[in-house]
């Protein structure tokens, strides 16, 4: 622990020393807004601002990671050694990760890295096929509908989402089971007479997912689209360009920042769901989450837990990079 | 112009698909809750009936859920919007440079997956507790607690950016036209800005408390021996079907409809009291301007 404490404040104090080192006049002018910041707001504001957004940036939101991210290389100790001489740092976390226990015929760890690429690339088939359903509607709200009419829509988009994400789940679990509506249609049409499972193929999962995240899709659209001067399309088509250039040429590069933030917001939200997949996976397929769920409370290995947490963490950490890096948005268009 | 029409067409066929999709399994869920088949089923329909409503009100596990989750949500507003108001104010305060970065730590648990919060959480208190060698019983063990730590995490990140929303539209004349007056920046910020905020603060409080109560990702992690509506919830759906789950959705369904649409009068009449208020003002400018004789404000600048 002692060591993890030592690491921490060098890096506080490399953070304090950062700025003097750089550039010191502005080191002092930054201590003198802090003097002002006291006159400004008196004694008893600054304290309740300063404590309010420092307890709550650093007690919980940096520490907890840090925490987390130290607690992953460290060994699953029973509770009487922690803080003794066999808690000390290893890679073995991740090592289980890629390679498994040492000794499996496999030479890779492949039960868990299949569902975790699993996982990546059912998110990423999540956010493209909402990005699809989703545009159109859009597109529709932001340039095409009036008035009245656009402000019922907007209220109707937002109701679903206000359900409970389990009642959701539970409501696809009703319309896809083997004796679910969708299946007694079928029958009732005489498609089939068995009953398709689509839980265990699932289908119902990535319905469910996809339903769950259109509205974090739309609404960056709307706003990016929104924007968009009607005119242009116009010009675009007095020109003589068909609809579906009009799109690709004039609409979409407009909402590129809407486009970027809803599909960054879709990933990582499906990326890191534990409900839908509880609910709604088969029972042969897992999410990753599913895995870490698993180490904390059935396996009870908490810093395997945590190491498999860091991966999600760190591969939506490069996701979010990638998206700010192709799509070129700032940070904080993203985050809206 | 009958290309035009199928184009039409297609476009209400294309939202009439879309809002089936998103209604249809809501409206087939409260439709099992009424069907008297011992399963959770629309099709066959067996007969109509309320029973799935009383079963519902003698499930203790259920009722103590529901409890802990407004314990939980009440904890999560008052510890939530403080600190975002703090932070946001903070926003506009703060050193021009430092900005960027403390815009990113802020905003970085929206962007975090609910179950890495809530593990955060877990570990961080779980070390902290081994480090004051703290009783098992005690606050760093206790699930409540850490659940509404954990959520605040992310839902004052929420509620900052309700606030941030509504800071940019500050007239800072306002402040301006108060501080020449001799009043101090502590009552600017008493009188004016607080005020000036409360529409946000009760929308922010609101938006608090519904994320709280249907925090599943994050809870279920810090929740430990306790249980909140989501997590009995959650067990209950995996173990298997009764229809009482579906008519606790109608409940909670109606009740959530009610909040959302009330919520969204409130705020249309806001902004419709808003919208009236600069109307008032710029007729009121306009009359000034035409006694005096002078050209509108708008032309001048």
């Amino acid at each position: 622990m002692s060591d993890f404490i030592v690491l921490f404040l060098a890096v506080l104090l490399a953070l304090l020393v950062k700025p003097l080192v750089e550039k010191r006049a502005e080191a002092f002018a930054a201590a003198v807004t802090g003097i002002t910041f006291v006159q400004r707001n008196g004694v008893m504001l600054s304290a309740y601002l300063i404590l309010a957004v420092l307890g709550w940036a650093v007690f919980m939101i940096i520490l907890p990671q840090l925490y987390m991210v130290d607690f992953s290389f460290r060994h699953n100790l029973p509770f009487d050694q922690v803080g003794g001489p066999n808690d000390t740092h290893t890679f073995d976390n991740y090592r289980y990760l890629l390679f498994g226990r040492e000794g499996d015929e496999e030479m890779f760890n492949w039960l868990h890295l299949k569902v975790f690429f699993k996982t990546i690339l059912a998110s990423a088939c999540v956010t493209l096929f909402d990005l699809a359903i989703c545009y159109p509607i859009a597109y529709y709200m932001a340039q095409v509908a009036r008035g009245g009419k656009a402000r019922l829509l907007v209220l109707c988009l937002i109701i679903p989402f206000w359900v409970n994400e389990i009642l959701r789940a539970f409501a696809f679990r009703i319309l896809f089971g083997t004796s679910g509506v969708i299946n007694s249609v079928l029958m009732g049409l005489g498609f089939t007479d068995q009953g398709v499972d689509f839980l265990r193929a699932d289908v119902g999962l990535y319905a469910g997912l996809t339903y769950a995240y259109i509205l974090l899709m739309i609404f960056p659209l709307y706003n990016a689209i929104e924007s968009l001067d009607h005119n242009q399309v116009e010009a675009a088509r007095d020109l003589g360009s068909p609809w579906w250039r009009i799109h690709f040429r004039v609409v979409m590069p407009h909402a590129k920042p809407g486009i970027a933030s809803g599909c960054t917001m879709v990933f990582m939200l499906s990326a890191g769901a534990l409900a839908a997949p509880q609910i709604l996976g088969g029972p042969s397929s897992l999410w990753f989450t599913q895995v870490i769920y698993q180490w904390f409370f059935t396996g009870l290995n908490w810093p395997q837990g945590s190491a498999y947490a860091f991966v999600l963490l760190a591969t939506c950490i490069v996701f979010v990079m990638t998206i700010m890096r192709v799509f070129n948005v700032r940070f904080g268009e993203i985050a809206k | 112009m009958t290309s035009s029409n199928v184009m039409r067409f297609m476009v209400g066929f294309y939202i009439l698909l879309f809002f089936g999709y998103l209604f249809g399994p809501l409206i087939m869920m409260g439709a099992a809750a009424f069907n008297e088949s011992p399963f959770p089923q629309v099709v066959p329909w067996e007969g109509f009936t309320m029973k799935w409503f009383g079963q519902l009100a003698q499930d203790d596990q259920m009722i103590e859920g529901i409890t802990n989750s407004l314990i939980i949500g009440l904890g999560v507003v008052c510890l939530s919007v403080p600190i975002s108001l703090a932070a946001a104010v903070m926003m506009g305060q703060i050193y021009e440079r430092l900005r960027p970065y403390y815009y990113v730590i802020v905003v970085s648990p929206v962007l975090t997956p609910g179950v890495i919060l809530g593990i955060s959480t877990l570990v961080f208190w779980d070390r902290l507790g081994v480090l004051a060698e703290a009783e098992y019983e005690s606050i760093f063990y206790n699930g409540m607690f850490l659940s509404v730590v954990g959520q605040s995490t992310f839902i004052s990140a929420y509620c900052m950016l309700v606030f941030m929303a509504r800071l940019q539209r500050f007239d800072r004349t306002q402040e301006e036209a108060a501080l020449d007056l001799g009043a101090t920046h502590v009552q600017v910020f008493w009188k004016i800005l607080i005020p000036f905020l409360r529409p946000a603060i009760f929308s922010a409080a609101i938006l608090a408390f519904l994320t709280s109560f249907e925090n599943y990702n994050t809870t279920v992690f810090t929740i430990q021996a306790e249980s909140t509506l989501t997590t009995v919830l959650a067990g209950k759906v995996r173990m298997g079907t009764q229809p009482d789950l579906s008519a606790l959705a109608v409940i909670i369904v109606m009740i959530t409809l009610i909040g959302a649409v009330t919520h969204e009068i409130m705020r249309r009449r806001e902004m419709a009291r808003e919208e009236a208020a600069r109307e008032e003002a710029m007729r009121a400018d306009e009359k000034i301007d035409k006694t005096l004789g002078a050209k509108p404000i708008a032309a001048t600048n």
